[in-house]
């Protein structure tokens, strides 16, 4: 187990660390490009990703268009840039809000402890009895498909990596000299959870979230692969490849452009987090 | 053994109740009337009245939430609206596919990843390692479906080697495994990487424990360190990786399903959410979650087999 006050004594190690290693550095190149393409899309590639050309559809790649065209005639690479758009959003906020809240259902359950602790305990390992993407889909089959449900739907499928995260140092911190001068100072547990408890649990649940958020990523996809992701025409990469699928083999490319963007971006994440997570683990760093 | 066995399996039945609950729940947080949901808007009165009444829907909730409850405890997952057949004789329909398809998987997954990850282990920090550290981290960042279009673009489309629609049912055996090819490589290939990081690490753990150096410091060889002392211990791990992937595992094979348009269990929830077959959805929803709580059970079970030390923590 990782002391939670470790990661800050070694910040400028790990940092240092972190940047040494060529798989992190290539991760963090990846979603910054990515991140950057999905806000510049209009900008990078100005062609409305919802402008149809009857005529022109299922043109293979061109100069005019570098990804080609789809079954209804749209530009794929714009269709791919907004998508980013997209996908990236639901996938952010979906982590978010899973953040917010396991987060603070963790911290909950391992500062109170007793009763309420097992209790939180033996919800969480409902939530983790089901399959992430069956889970997903059930919500989204009863909420109906839609940003905002989606991300409620990929929220509670991640809900309790977080909270795991978050209570395990909280039940550690509950018990250290400054939470205990603090409560001899007359501090309120709210007061002391968010001033002292919190920062010092932030670094593993930064961790959490980078490799968590390419999770997000890869269920919003397979949802709308599915068929319960946004409703068409918007484009997500996920409903891309669903519907580049149909013309696999007329138009491999309508399925291969959105499957390696989703890949590249998953990738980078993992990298990204992956890094974090060996540079901010002292265990690791004895390796 | 025999108390610890008891006490984990007794630990399994709140977590299997509340799941219930939770799947009681969520079919019932349904915004609007789910039998309007079910027939949609044109329904007149009386289909409604009588799909209600078919779905006790009409019986207060607590007595809902006994009879659900009490059909599953006799073994009961309710009733597919659709079909009107039993879930489970649904289930038992199709699940053969499904476990043929997970087994060579597991297979695949296993017999490439634990070499890899010993290889990787043994070779930490160099490029060997490196390398194998980015292909599976590569294989584990691929959603199922992206993968299994992959493959079958190149070895079924464009090589030919495999069919393109797997069909199972299949008399001839090697007609069977060609069918099987793809599908089966698409979930192993993405658990071999799962396998690979897995041994890696525990490997690496394994090695920097007292008794290797001791065996070192006897001056026993490097191979025989590894082969004799490391490797049986490092392999506990990954024998309960099975149990905890479980779950994205189910995941995957509904993915690789559809792309390869292989029946089984994947496809029978799909065709129950297109139908909109909330009772077999419910009753699916219960089924997976049931089998990965038991899996878990016996994940823990298995490590108290192989290590003593685990079934005498409380």
């Amino acid at each position: 187990m990782t002391s939670a006050a470790a990661p800050t004594l070694n910040r400028s190690s790990g940092s240092k660390r972190f940047l040494s290693q060529p798989g992190s550095k290539f991760g963090l190149g990846v979603v910054i490009l990515v991140v950057l393409a999905a806000i510049f899309a209009p900008w990078i590639w100005p062609i409305d990703p919802l402008e149809q050309d009857v005529l022109g559809k299922l043109a293979p790649p061109s100069l005019e268009h570098p990804l080609g065209t789809d079954s209804f005639g749209r530009d794929v690479l714009s269709r791919l840039l907004h998508a980013a758009r997209i996908s990236l959003f639901i996938g952010v906020m979906a982590i978010a809000l899973a953040l917010v809240l396991g987060t603070a259902i963790g911290v909950a359950a391992g500062y109170i402890g007793g009763w309420f602790d097992s209790m939180v305990c033996a919800l969480l390992d409902v939530l983790l009895s089901f399959p992430t993407l069956l889970l997903g889909l059930m919500v989204v089959a009863m909420l109906g498909p839609s940003v905002e449900n989606l991300i409620i739907a990929i929220a509670i499928t991640e809900l309790a990596p977080f909270a795991r995260v978050a209570r395990a140092p909280a039940i550690a911190l509950r018990g250290r000299e400054f939470v205990e001068a603090g409560r001899a100072l007359g501090f309120s547990d709210m007061r002391i959870v968010v001033v002292h408890v919190v920062p010092n649990l932030l670094s593993e649940v930064v961790v959490v979230a980078s490799l968590w958020l390419a999770a997000a990523i890869r269920t919003e996809a397979s949802l709308s692969f599915i068929g319960l992701g946004v409703k068409p025409p918007t484009p997500t990469w996920g409903g891309m490849i669903r519907e580049g699928f149909e013309h696999i083999l007329d138009a491999p490319w309508l399925a291969l452009a959105p499957g390696f963007a989703i890949l590249i971006t998953v990738l980078g994440l993992n990298l990204l987090g992956d890094g974090l997570r060996d540079a901010l683990d002292p265990k690791a760093q004895r390796e | 053994m025999t108390a610890f066995l008891i006490r984990r399996l007794l630990l399994a039945i709140p977590t299997l109740l509340l799941v219930m609950t939770a799947v009681f729940a969520l079919a019932r947080i349904v915004p609007g009337d789910p039998a309007l949901v079910i027939l949609g808007d044109q329904a007149t009165q009386e289909a409604l009245d009588a799909l209600r009444e078919r779905l006790g829907l009409d019986k207060p909730l607590a007595a809902q939430y006994i009879e659900f409850l009490g059909g599953i405890l006799t073994g009961n997952l309710g009733t597919s609206l659709i079909t009107g057949k039993s879930v489970w004789s649904e289930v038992v329909a199709v699940i053969p596919f499904t476990i043929e398809l997970t087994l060579a998987a597991i297979l695949i997954g296993v017999l490439l990843g634990v070499p890899l990850g010993l290889y990787a282990a043994v070779h930490c920090n160099r490029w060997p390692d490196t390398l194998t550290r980015l292909i599976s981290l590569a294989g584990l960042s691929f959603p199922a479906f992206v993968s299994a279009i992959l493959l079958l673009l190149a070895f079924a489309i464009y090589l030919r080697w495999f069919p393109v629609i797997s069909s199972p049912a299949l008399d001839d055996p090697i007609e069977r495994i060609r069918h099987l090819a793809l599908p089966a490589l698409n979930l192993g290939l993405i658990m071999t990487a799962y396998v690979t990081r897995v041994m890696r690490a525990s490997v690496l753990n394994v090695l920097g424990e007292d008794y290797i150096r001791t065996a070192r410091a006897k001056g026993m060889g490097a191979r025989v360190v590894l082969w004799r002392h490391a490797l049986r211990n490092a392999l506990i791990p990954v024998a309960t990786v099975v149990g905890l992937y479980l779950g994205t595992m189910i995941g995957n094979s509904v993915l690789t399903e559809i792309v390869f348009n292989r029946p089984g269990l994947g496809k029978l929830i799909l065709g129950a959410l297109d139908q909109r077959d909330y009772t077999l959805l419910q009753g699916l929803m219960i089924f997976f979650a049931g089998l990965i709580v038991l899996a878990n059970a016996a994940t823990d079970i298995a490590y108290g087999v192989i290590d003593p030390r685990v079934r005498y923590r409380s």
